[in-house]
């Protein structure tokens, strides 16, 4: 669609570029501050250069927490988009069948996070957690915070059954968005339904599985309150993800110099996997069209 | 079409088996918790909900997070809807990197600003306030509203503006009495956006308040760790938590469903 051509539009949209300016502009620069000063109080400061950018890119524990969540992230996408998109097909369409299924679909999503660690804390409780009790049940020994093993397939667990409803919702307004008459199309055609989701469905929807791929990934590679409750990032290192390391560093030991360092690396991965992402995805829908 | 009804309700069960265990927990008693295993709560009792309701350090933290979420709701669709009418209608100088600019900011790990943020807001004196943690939640919640007004913005056809301006309608009037009922269903979906973002989020509201304006999800935190174990007290409060979220999507649910009928999100 052609725009008017017209810079006064930038009054428009200042309240939001100063309100984001403030929240984000701002805090970003006392960031990149910290990461290149030793900070011993108020007043006491020196400059490092890139001394601590030169310490977090060397540091072990950093990395094994980097490999944790990549592989995290991935697992968690894998399962949740194709999840996400196969319940969205079996939704209803119209009628009040259709809004008490979104209603009850968006639930777990309205769950602050850390009542969500709480809520898995006590369900997956060997001793007396319905979803511990039944794996120990099967005769397999279950215990979250024992095994690393089962606290990762806890994490998991939580993760996909707290966000699946939103790519599911996603999904299910990019089907909507398909006019009836391509359905109609397609049946005189005679196409099968495998077809229609391949040549029909799947394109339509993926300007919505874009979103909700990258505001999963995004959300994936940001968790903290979840397993935070669930584990504190144990048994050992085993559930501890970037963002937990990251609280432990600047919070815990107050090592703001290093911490803050950690904090713009971090914030570059996010953008550079999102970029990509977001390229590739842009990528394939040109060679469709 | 029957499989596919029992594939999705056989889905929204096993969606629902957690929370249901979190309420059978919050019925009944901590040694009853730790003695009996049951699917059903037998004796029913409801001492932990009364806690609750009656307990101000408790219940306090419900209004807290009720009052900021609000703000920042508020705040985040007044400033966002016309910035999207802007970038969904106009061309203009730096239109295409502001706009990616705002995504970027929906990409920040809030671990990340949570100590610049404690020194801005500490310089403001704004520690401890709703404002603080509502402004705050704008690094995530702006940008978001701004993505999603701006799809539901450009499903609606611009010879809707030209007529409305050839009419004879001020920018302000045609935008209020003409524009806004038009995209309705849209501002629902972003204020349930906003609503879900800003009343989940932990991290930041807990950095920024200690106690007049402590959210809920900080208070159900520090319990943990201070007495230890109390698990029907916990499932209580969680449950509470889930009240207001259920509430919400009760009263979009028609908007909801005409949002998402409209295909862009």
């Amino acid at each position: 669609m052609n725009k008017w051509q017209d810079n006064r539009a930038w009054f428009l949209i200042l309240p939001v570029f100063i309100i984001v300016a403030f929240s984000a502009v701002i805090p970003l620069m006392t960031v990149v501050n910290y990461s290149v000063q030793d900070i011993f109080g108020p007043g006491e400061r020196f400059f490092v250069g890139v001394e601590w950018f030169r310490e977090v890119l060397q540091d072990q524990r950093l990395h094994d927490a980097l490999f944790r969540q990549l592989t995290f992230s991935m697992l968690v996408l894998l399962i949740e988009m194709p999840l996400g998109v196969g319940i969205a097909l079996t939704m209803p369409k119209k009628g009040w069948a259709s809004s008490a299924t979104l209603v009850l679909i968006a639930l777990p999503l309205l769950i602050p996070w850390n009542v969500i660690g709480t809520i898995w804390l006590i369900f997956a409780r060997p001793d007396i957690g319905l979803f511990g009790a039944f794996i120990n049940g099967l005769g397999y020994s279950f215990d979250y915070t024992a095994t690393p093993m089962n606290a990762w397939g806890t994490v998991m667990l939580m993760e996909v059954w707290h966000w699946t409803p939103l790519v599911a919702l996603l999904a299910y307004a990019g089907l909507r968005s398909i006019p009836e008459a391509y359905y109609q199309a397609a049946k005189i055609d005679g196409a099968s339904s495998w077809s229609i989701f391949k040549y029909i469905q799947l394109p339509k929807m993926r300007g919505v599985l874009t979103i909700a791929l990258l505001l999963r990934f995004m959300d994936s590679f940001l968790i903290y309150a979840e397993p935070f409750v669930l584990t504190g990032g144990g048994p050992g290192n085993s559930t501890t993800f970037l963002s937990i390391y990251l609280v432990k560093l600047a919070v815990g030991q107050f090592d703001l110099g290093p911490a803050a360092a950690f904090s713009l690396v971090y914030f570059l991965i996010v953008l550079l996997f999102c970029w990509l992402f977001y390229n590739a995805l842009q990528a394939a829908g040109a060679e469709d069209n | 079409m029957q499989k596919r009804r029992l594939a999705l309700i056989f889905y929204l069960a096993l969606l629902f088996l957690p929370i249901y265990w979190m309420i059978n927990m919050s019925l009944r008693t901590n040694a009853d918790i730790m003695a009996n295993f049951s699917l059903i709560p037998t004796d029913i009792t409801f001492e932990n909900y009364l806690k609750i309701l009656t307990d101000p350090s408790w219940y306090s933290g419900y209004i807290n997070s009720i009052i900021y979420v609000g703000i920042n709701t508020t705040i985040s669709l007044l400033t966002a809807l016309p910035a999207a009418y802007a970038f969904s209608r106009y061309s203009f100088i730096g239109d295409k990197h502001v706009f990616f600019w705002l995504l970027t900011n929906r990409m920040a790990p809030a671990a990340v600003f949570l100590l610049p943020f404690f020194q801005l807001y500490s310089t403001f004196g704004l520690i401890d306030t709703h404002i603080a943690v509502a402004l705050s939640h704008c690094l995530f919640n702006v940008p978001l509203a701004v993505w999603i007004l701006e799809g539901f913005m450009s499903g609606v056809p611009r010879e809707i503006d030209e007529t409305a301006f050839i009419d004879g309608y001020s920018f302000p009037r045609f935008f209020i009495r003409v524009f806004i009922p038009l995209i309705r269903a849209g501002i629902g979906v972003t204020a349930f956006f906003c609503f879900m973002f800003s009343w989940v989020e932990l991290l930041l509201a807990r950095t920024l308040t200690t106690t007049a304006a402590k959210p809920i999800a900080a208070t159900m935190t520090r319990t943990v760790s201070a007495t230890g174990l109390d698990w029907g007290l916990l499932a209580a409060a969680g449950v509470l938590t889930i009240v207001p979220g259920a509430l919400v999507i009760y009263f979009v649910r028609n908007h909801l469903a005409k949002g998402f009928a409209l295909g862009r999100v």
